[in-house]
């Protein structure tokens, strides 16, 4: 089966069959998004909440709000509509914790909260979704039926 | 600046400053252990962000990760990242023990964090004591997890103002090779500005 890497500020899509996968997801965000009815599934590996706080916003995989956009339209290129689409949330972890206020390092959280948020907007349902705690994860993103499967380190393994 | 506008000589300085600072905290840590330890010639990484979490073996990789932040006039973190098998061995030369388990305890996570804290002062005080910029370094905080989960900390860092991160990198080793790590400094980019004009550069 074909296997499609996504890599840190990165996103790709896929139709039909085969895996997208991000490998030691961190505080970043992984959103996966999908058309069960074309098949069509989309996986993003965001870094920051919000294109519009930062002054060098060209890279648009970069981002939440952006990354998203991106994302939706490449899947509606392969076929996808976009009221079908569902979306899975995962990753945003706090790898590093000791001051509770820097900002930096609260980023996983923030990126969550911003990719609802976007999404929200959207109209796009959240289905499932494993976030937070303080351990990186694998997923992999089935295009045929849209399952997202989840590995950790010492955290277990599942599929949402 | 960006970390594309550097220039050759801008990026040797860089790793020649590297190579001061982790040279004092490779005698440090010799010290510490009463052993020998080798290390490499620091080299300036320039990666894009989709290749950072592999660099260390694979993102998946488990790795211990240290990590420390940079401030002052200088802003940035500085890493110290380890196999779990020299982790184990390091935390037992220090700890003076025989311990053949696996996994570390918190006595040897503890004992971790202070050789992170060593390393990281040693670097920044030869760094400081170059340029006569003030720095000073946070508490340490240890991760064991996915190589790609711990560096997309400092990458996150980075993606603020770039899309590529600029590593100093360090390699390690015990003279018997049963430890092996690598340190990263990773100055964010107002910083090197400061690093280079302090050292009359631009």
């Amino acid at each position: 089966m074909k296997t499609i890497k996504v890599g840190m500020a990165d996103l790709n899509v896929i139709k039909d069959s085969g895996i997208l996968t991000t490998l030691g997801l961190g505080s970043c965000v992984g959103i996966a998004l999908y058309d069960s009815r074309n098949k069509v599934a989309g996986l993003a590996h965001l870094m920051l909440p919000s294109s519009k706080e930062i002054r060098n916003n060209a890279n648009k995989a970069k981002f939440v709000d952006t990354g998203i956009e991106l994302l939706i339209e490449r899947m509606v290129q392969e076929g996808a509509l976009r009221g079908n689409l569902i979306a899975k949330v995962v990753g945003g972890a706090q790898m590093f914790t000791f001051n509770k206020d820097n900002n930096i390092l609260k980023i996983g959280e923030r990126n969550v909260l911003a990719t609802k948020k976007k999404l929200n907007e959207l109209d796009i349902r959240i289905v499932s979704e494993d976030t937070g705690g303080n351990y990186g994860r694998t997923i992999e993103l089935d295009a045929t039926d849209g399952s997202l499967s989840i590995r950790t380190i010492g955290h277990g393994i599942k599929v949402i | 600046m960006d970390v594309q506008n550097l220039n050759s000589m801008m990026i040797d300085i860089l790793g020649e400053i590297g190579n001061i600072g982790s040279g004092n905290a490779a005698t440090a840590l010799a010290s510490m252990l009463s052993k020998r330890i080798d290390m490499n010639l620091p080299i300036v990484k320039i990666l894009q962000f989709k290749d950072v979490a592999g660099m260390l073996g694979g993102e998946e990789q488990l790795v211990v990760g240290i990590y420390l932040d940079l401030n002052g006039d200088i802003t940035g973190n500085i890493m110290f990242i380890l196999d779990l098998e020299s982790a184990v061995n390091l935390s037992n030369m220090l700890l003076n023990r025989v311990h053949n388990n696996s996994q570390l305890d918190d006595m040897a996570v503890s004992a971790l964090s202070e050789v992170g804290n060593i390393l990281a002062s040693s670097y920044a005080n030869s760094l400081s004591s170059l340029t006569g910029l003030t720095i000073s370094i946070s508490i340490p905080s240890i991760a064991i997890d996915m190589a790609g989960a711990i560096l997309s900390v400092p990458a996150i860092q980075f993606g603020y103002i770039s899309d590529r991160i600029l590593l100093i990198e360090t390699t390690f080793e015990e003279g018997n090779n049963s430890v092996k790590g690598n340190l990263f400094l990773i100055p964010d980019m107002a910083s090197f500005e400061k690093i280079l004009s302090s050292l009359g550069v631009v």
